[in-house]
């Protein structure tokens, strides 16, 4: 029986080297998950974080540029203070701020740093600098932040902000990572892609603490960040601190165009607040205090505001009626004030007088002829086929859906459709009588202040446009702008039957906003009333000058001011002085503008 | 004079070579576990653990020296004076020794730290050898089996009070020398089955599958032999006891505190908890695992150099092979280790005294043990106990002890021929 038992003990010792060969074999060849989690425990990833390009307005004066700024980091294992009342005044730091963030350091990591103090300014820096070697376990991290030399355009330019986790779900091509900033509006969200260059990244070895242990592969891996590209825009700073003076204390939306190329020169929302709130450290706390201001500073009114158009929408009545050959020029309607309300003005009128006068009662049986052309016996089929037409023409005039600017959020209005009534009243039992609000511009029709200002370029260039836009050039070439920006829209509106339009706009000034009219320069303009169910009316006027070769075309709601031809013709007029001849000649004007309290 | 006659043909130098390439092995390892590209220091730098390794491989070999020029006899006639002197100092470790971890095993002599418990080893397998000696030792006596595992469990009983499991474990080893010996076959198929039976009603999370399991083997067993009473009523009592041992046994171990449980569990679900207890295991696995078929290359490794590894010169010396040198690497030294093995019972069994023989054996038992445990805690095959890889690992202790152990079987075996004259 012992014989066996030598062979026995040889066999298990075989069998022990085996089974150890097999499960080795096991981790070692057959699973490759173990070498990845060797990468991931010891390799460590850092990120070189690329400059953010930066902003110019149209004459490059510089909107948006990074200001280094420091962090002050601290390592637990080497930080040491003999004099802990002296350190928190020299850092300006509370002392129970001072333990409660030494705790925090410690319980993060004994050897890794953890921020002291986040965002240290240039200025406070310069202060500190010399004093750091005196306290070891200090190390100083530079950042920078986005900074705005003049606070204007906050709306235009947005802000950055640490990204969130649904734009990281969105985020296909995994490019950014927990605790990157990423534009949030404005520019910086529109064209994220350009400014925010690429990172870069240093893969090193790092042991169980941490620590580091030189380049992995000796940086064969490693990328260097590409600084993201500068852009222009097409505001014009001047013009832009012009009208947020102007609009100071307000409620409304200035919308400048210059209508040859559709750039936005001027584009303001009132009221308005300093972009460098939401840059840097106090991000949270500032934009927790504009988010709650019941102003609603953040809510960008030229794209997102609606209102309906009111009397200036029956410019785009009379284009479609004189384009459809329902209006000429000649076409007399009385005032039949039985019909809708007017005010005192000759009578009867022609199309010229119409716009002048901004008569309602001609557009009411106006827009009647447009909509019933007798297309079909029954009344009700007749309307629905004419509102379809005329709302297929009217929507080419960049009405009833978003233009298209580069800037998010943007809000498109309503263009009523057949749709529409149809669920209101049914179908097939609406007719004009239901609907003639529409003729005056009222009713169930919306517009932003964009689009208006959209409109007068319109009738400035004689029937096209250029969807409005933010961006001139990227890095200086302004080929590299979005194509769509630089496509030609018609809107099918014969150039010739312009002319009548924009004289009688001319005209429409003395009478309606007399306050408007600049000696020497001819504008064109007609002022409106959005109608209000809340309170007092919003104050509209649009506008293109000079009526020759129009340079600008603007749209200005001044919210609760009342009458159109009041502040809104004023402040439109007085931008575009300053525009066409770089000042402004009348004192009293301007300061009517700026002490008058147009809200109540 | 013959060519046969020199001495120093008489020693058996595969067994030598093999011991040599596992400490040179070992070494190379220990450097690349310490290495620190940043501060680059030589392999022989003494400020570093692989300086200091050579340091007692040094000494090993004026070890070696010693036992080789010794008489022969010497170790025949101090079995019972060095087991003496050794169960002596176990006594007063646990008094004199310095606390590291809560354990007192450890004697601190200068710079220098010698573990006792390593030492009582081969003091103990040549108490063993000296007792077994005698003819009237046979181990199918009970008596004679209960005196021989005295000698055994009262170094362990010492030990325990230090307290150091896991070196007292390996005082277990001892049983598959009496395997040899003759020790009743019923104490081994007895003993595994416990162990089989632990495993699986720790691994099956469901006792109910275990008891389907054994009831069905029972019946299996019941209906292939012969069906008579006893048989069956035997079988049956059989069954209840195992299903009542298995119930108990998770009810001990649900009493046990968390972290000793954690450690058992660990074992079954090593992602039970892998910051804590399973923090070895897992980053132990990893740095093995990561090595692929060649490894990463010498000094390459950068899970155990960059300490994600703990203990990763001492008791988990085979993650850096394993890293480094991929399975290949493994490959030459469990190579290595099962040849040393086989090629020491056949040196066991031509042996002409029971004396040289079963210390041998002896040598074999502890060896083949910590082999398998130490590679098989490294890849997750057995709970972490910190028992270093002979030769292999680093320290002078561990170091000393087995080539102490290994070379004092050496010498007996060249002197076969004069032991057996000796005998007679």
């Amino acid at each position: 029986m012992e014989e066996k038992r030598p062979i026995i003990i040889i066999s298990i010792i075989i069998l022990i080297g085996i089974v150890l060969l097999t499960k080795l074999f096991m981790i070692q060849v057959a699973d490759d998950s173990f070498l990845k989690r060797a990468e991931r425990n010891a390799v460590q990833r850092l990120v070189d974080h690329p400059y953010r390009g930066l902003v110019y307005d149209r004459n490059e004066r510089i909107l948006v540029y990074n200001n280094p700024v420091f962090d002050l980091m601290l390592i637990p294992k080497e930080f040491t203070v003999q004099d802990t009342a002296k350190f928190c005044e020299l850092f300006q730091i509370d002392k129970e701020e001072l333990v409660l963030k030494y705790e925090a350091a410690k319980a993060y990591s004994w050897v890794k740093p953890s921020p002291l103090i986040k965002q240290i300014s240039t200025k406070d820096f310069a202060r500190i600098q010399d004093y750091l070697i005196d306290y070891p376990g200090l190390l100083v991290l530079t950042r920078s932040v986005r900074s705005y030399p003049q606070p204007r355009a906050a709306n235009v330019l947005g802000y950055i902000g640490e990204i969130n986790a649904r734009q990281l779900d969105r985020d296909t091509l995994e490019y950014y990572r927990q605790g990157d900033y990423i534009g949030l509006s404005g520019l910086e969200s529109a064209y994220e892609d350009i400014l925010r260059g690429t990172k870069g990244a240093k893969y090193k070895l790092v042991n169980v603490r941490g620590i580091d242990k030189g380049a992995f592969k000796n940086g064969e891996y490693d990328t260097a960040s590409i600084a993201g590209r500068n852009i222009t825009s097409t505001l014009d700073l001047e013009l832009q601190e012009y009208g947020e003076n102007l609009m100071a204390g307000k409620r409304g939306s200035v919308v400048a165009i210059e209508p040859k190329t559709g750039e936005i020169l001027s584009f303001i929302s009132a009221p308005f607040y300093d972009p460098n709130l939401l840059a840097g450290a106090n991000f949270s706390k500032n934009f927790g205090l504009l988010n709650n201001d019941p102003d609603l500073p953040l809510f960008n009114r030229p794209i997102m505001a609606t209102y309906p158009p009111g009397s200036i929408f029956k410019v785009v009545q009379s284009l479609v009626g004189l384009q459809e050959g329902i209006l000429t020029p000649n076409t007399t309607f009385s005032c039949n004030r039985s019909l809708v309300k007017c005010h005192n003005h000759p009578n009867p009128v022609n199309l010229f007088g119409a716009i002048k006068y901004s008569c309602n009662p001609y557009y009411h049986q106006a827009y009647r002829s447009i909509l019933n052309q007798n297309l079909s016996t029954n009344t009700y089929k007749d309307t629905e086929l004419g509102l379809t037409k005329w709302r297929d023409a009217v929507m080419k005039f960049g009405l009833g859906g978003p233009l298209g600017v580069d800037m998010n959020n943007e809000k498109g209005g309503s263009i009523p459709s057949k749709q529409l009534y149809d669920r209101v009243y049914g179908e097939g039992r609406w007719k004009y009588s239901n609907i003639y609000s529409l003729s005056i511009g009222q009713g169930e029709m919306m517009v932003t202040p964009l689009q208006m200002a959209n409109l007068a370029a319109i009738f400035a260039n004689k029937g096209y446009f250029y969807t409005p836009h933010l961006i001139k050039a990227v890095d200086g070439d302004s080929t590299k702008i979005p194509i769509e920006y630089q496509t030609k829209r018609e809107v099918g509106i014969d150039a010739h039957h312009f002319d009548l339009v924009q004289d009688a706009m001319a005209e429409a000034l003395y009478g309606t906003a007399a306050r408007a009219i600049i000696k020497d320069i001819t504008i064109a303009g007609k002022t409106g009333t959005a109608q209000n169910p809340h309170g007092e009316d919003h104050s509209v006027f649009v506008a293109f000058a000079p009526k020759e070769d129009p340079k600008i075309a603007i749209a200005v709601y001044v919210e609760n001011a009342g009458w159109g031809g009041r502040a809104a013709a004023s402040t439109a007029s007085l931008m575009i002085e300053k525009y066409l001849r770089g000042h402004v000649t009348r004192p009293a004007l301007e300061d009517y503008v700026i002490k008058g309290l147009f809200i109540y | 004079m013959r060519k046969d006659d020199l001495y120093i043909n008489k020693i058996d130098w595969v067994t030598i070579l093999i011991y040599a390439l596992l400490v040179i092995i070992g070494w190379i390892n220990i450097y690349a576990a310490v290495y620190d590209e940043q501060v680059a220091k030589s392999i022989f730098d003494f400020s570093i653990n692989s300086g200091k390794q050579l340091v007692w491989i040094g000494t090993a070999v004026v070890l070696i020296t010693l036992i080789m020029v010794a008489d022969y006899r010497l170790f025949d006639n101090l079995s019972w004076v060095l087991y003496g002197f050794f169960i002596l100092i176990l006594l007063l470790t646990p008094f004199l020794g310095k606390e590291i971890n809560g354990q007192r095993a450890w004697f601190e002599i200068g710079a220098f730290r010698l573990q006792p418990a390593e030492f009582a080893k081969f003091a103990t397998a040549l108490a063993l050898a000296k007792y077994m000696e005698r003819p009237s030792v046979d181990l199918t006596n009970l008596e004679f089996q209960l005196r021989t595992v005295a000698i055994v469990l009262l170094p362990v009983a010492l030990i325990m009070l230090q307290p150091d499991t896991g070196t007292a474990m390996v005082y277990s080893a001892f049983f598959i020398m009496l395997y040899r010996e003759g020790m009743p076959q019923r104490y081994y198929v007895l003993g595994l089955s416990v162990v089989t039976i632990s495993l699986l009603a720790l691994a099956i999370e469901n006792n109910l599958y275990l008891v389907g399991g054994i009831i069905v083997l029972t019946v299996i067993l019941i209906l292939l032999g012969k069906k008579d009473w006893k048989r069956i009523v035997t079988l049956s009592g059989l069954a209840l006891l195992v299903i009542a041992y298995s119930y108990s046994l998770d009810y001990v171990v649900s009493k046990l505190p968390p972290h000793q449980q954690n450690r058992i569990m660990v074992l079954f679900n090593p992602d039970i908890d892998p910051l804590g207890v399973g923090w070895n295991v897992t980053q132990s696995k990893i740095a093995i695992g990561s090595g692929g078929f060649f490894g990463k290359g010498y000094l390459e490794g950068t899970q155990t150099k960059f300490d994600f590894v703990p203990e990763q010169h001492t008791d988990f010396i085979f993650c850096t092979l394993g890293e480094e040198f991929g399975w290949m690497g493994s490959l030459v030294v469990v190579f290595l280790f099962v040849s040393l093995l086989i090629r020491l019972v056949f040196l066991a069994e031509r042996q002409k005294t029971r004396f040289a023989r079963v210390y041998g054996y002896c040598v074999i038992s502890l060896i083949l043990f910590h082999f398998m445990i130490n590679i098989a805690m490294t890849i997750g095959l057995f709970p972490v106990v910190g028992i270093p890889l002979p030769f292999f690992s680093y320290g002078g202790s561990s170091l000393w002890s087995f080539t102490i152990l290994l070379f004092i079987f050496i010498k007996l075996d060249s002197h076969r021929i004069q032991l057996l004259g000796r005998m007679g």
